[in-house]
């Protein structure tokens, strides 16, 4: 397992980052790369061109802002989950981001990364989604916001265009009532079900393509999870009817 | 890039893994490569001292950082890293395929967390697997290494 070959590129800006995306043909992204070099050593991926951004400066910055937090592309995981800022204004982020993975893998990996990955199975586009949060993407043409409902549109896939950057991602101060659960197989694997908690929000990942909100009520309605080894789709449905209940007894 | 304090050239394939460029082409074996895709924690080093996968990074990527593998830890003929002394102490490998990562694993946790509650030891090596599963013998050398980390 090692990755097809590919153009390497390692633009010092966004701005060169952007003008890369604009030009090259089938170019993908690498920030973190926990969940992109995977795909490229099975070869699951094999783009021609790879934009490398860990080169740009400042853009690793976690900061207040609009009543809620931003987390710029190159903010690793582990430094959201350690953040004051975070732990203070958007509680719900921190403990979404300790549930991905192990610390090493967080240490690498960041939350803007996972968002654009967008694994159905992730706990931070549930996050995003709960909150109501939205990403910022930015291209040679400008810079776009894409609220969280209109981001993700199937399995590892969104709404953003291949020559847009995603430079942020925005999340809304957690004051409400929050909580997150998951179940999954072993410590840091991925959840066989979720669900996330804001208010009187429900957003669920793991059992539909993309995360999903549902009434807190009837969160299994109109929902078809998929079978597979770790989990058959009535056993995703008990587990989401289940941590729903759980979620909304506090 | 600087391994293990000695600074190397740059490798040559932008397709290089990390991993792949400290065991072939800079010779250090101690780095295992297990799952390549971040699952089993053998190929962990650490990267500005933070313990990260190698095999989830290109060597490239690597250029104008501080690489250190398990051959960095206590050169050759002295004594053993307190982490290295606590897993032989207890006994805390078998076959020893998983043990660089655990070990590389562990000083970075003991790095962060000097006096470390049994959660987070739990946490800190959750992220290894070790196939013989020897957990309880290597989650006690994480104990000892605290002590003579001291």
């Amino acid at each position: 397992m090692k990755p097809p070959p590919f153009e390497y590129h390692a633009p010092a800006s966004v701005d060169e980052a952007c003008a890369l995306l604009a030009s090259l043909e089938d170019a993908k992204v690498l920030a973190g790369g926990q969940s992109l070099v995977p795909l490229l050593n099975f070869r699951l991926a094999r783009p021609a061109h790879l934009v490398d951004i860990n080169r740009i400066a400042d853009l690793d910055r976690i900061y207040e802002r609009d009543g809620g937090i931003a987390v710029q592309a190159l903010a690793r995981m582990a430094a959201v989950e350690d953040s004051e800022l975070v732990a203070r204004v958007c509680p719900l982020l921190g403990l979404g981001v300790r549930l991905v993975a192990h610390r090493v893998i967080r240490n690498r990996g960041t939350v803007c990364g996972n968002l654009a990955h967008a694994d159905p199975a992730s706990e931070l586009p549930a996050v995003l989604l709960a909150l109501r949060g939205h990403v910022v993407a930015r291209s040679k043409g400008g810079t776009r916001i894409i609220p969280a409902s209109d981001l993700f549109t199937s399995v590892m896939q969104t709404t953003l265009a291949p020559n847009e950057l995603l430079v942020e991602a925005w999340f809304p101060a957690s004051t409400g009532k929050y909580a997150i659960a998951e179940e999954s197989r072993r410590h840091g694997d991925f959840a066989l079900a979720g669900a996330v908690r804001y208010g009187d929000q429900l957003a669920l990942f793991g059992v539909a393509p993309t995360p999903v909100l549902a009434d807190p009520r009837q969160p299994t309605r109109g929902l078809q999870p998929t079978g597979d080894l770790e989990a058959t789709p009535e056993f995703r449905l008990h587990l989401v009817q289940v941590l729903t209940e759980r979620l909304f007894a506090a | 890039m600087k391994v293990n304090g000695v600074e190397r050239p740059p490798t040559v394939d932008a397709r290089r893994l990390l991993s792949d460029h400290l065991r072939h082409d800079l010779g250090l074996t101690g780095t295992h490569v297990g799952c390549e895709h971040g699952v089993c924690g053998c190929c962990t080093i650490l990267f500005d001292g933070e313990p990260v996968r190698s095999c989830l990074m290109l060597a490239v990527q690597a250029e104008g950082h501080e690489v250190t593998t398990i051959e960095g830890l206590a050169p050759p003929g002295s004594a053993l890293h307190p982490v290295q002394q606590a897993f032989h102490e207890c006994h805390g490998l078998q076959c020893g395929f998983c043990t660089p990562g655990f070990v590389m694993s562990v000083v970075g946790l003991l790095r962060e967390h000097p006096n470390p509650t049994p959660e987070q030891v739990e946490e800190g090596i959750a992220g290894n697997l070790c196939r013989c599963t020897g957990y309880a013998s290597i989650r006690r050398a994480v104990h000892r290494a605290v002590e003579l980390t001291r």
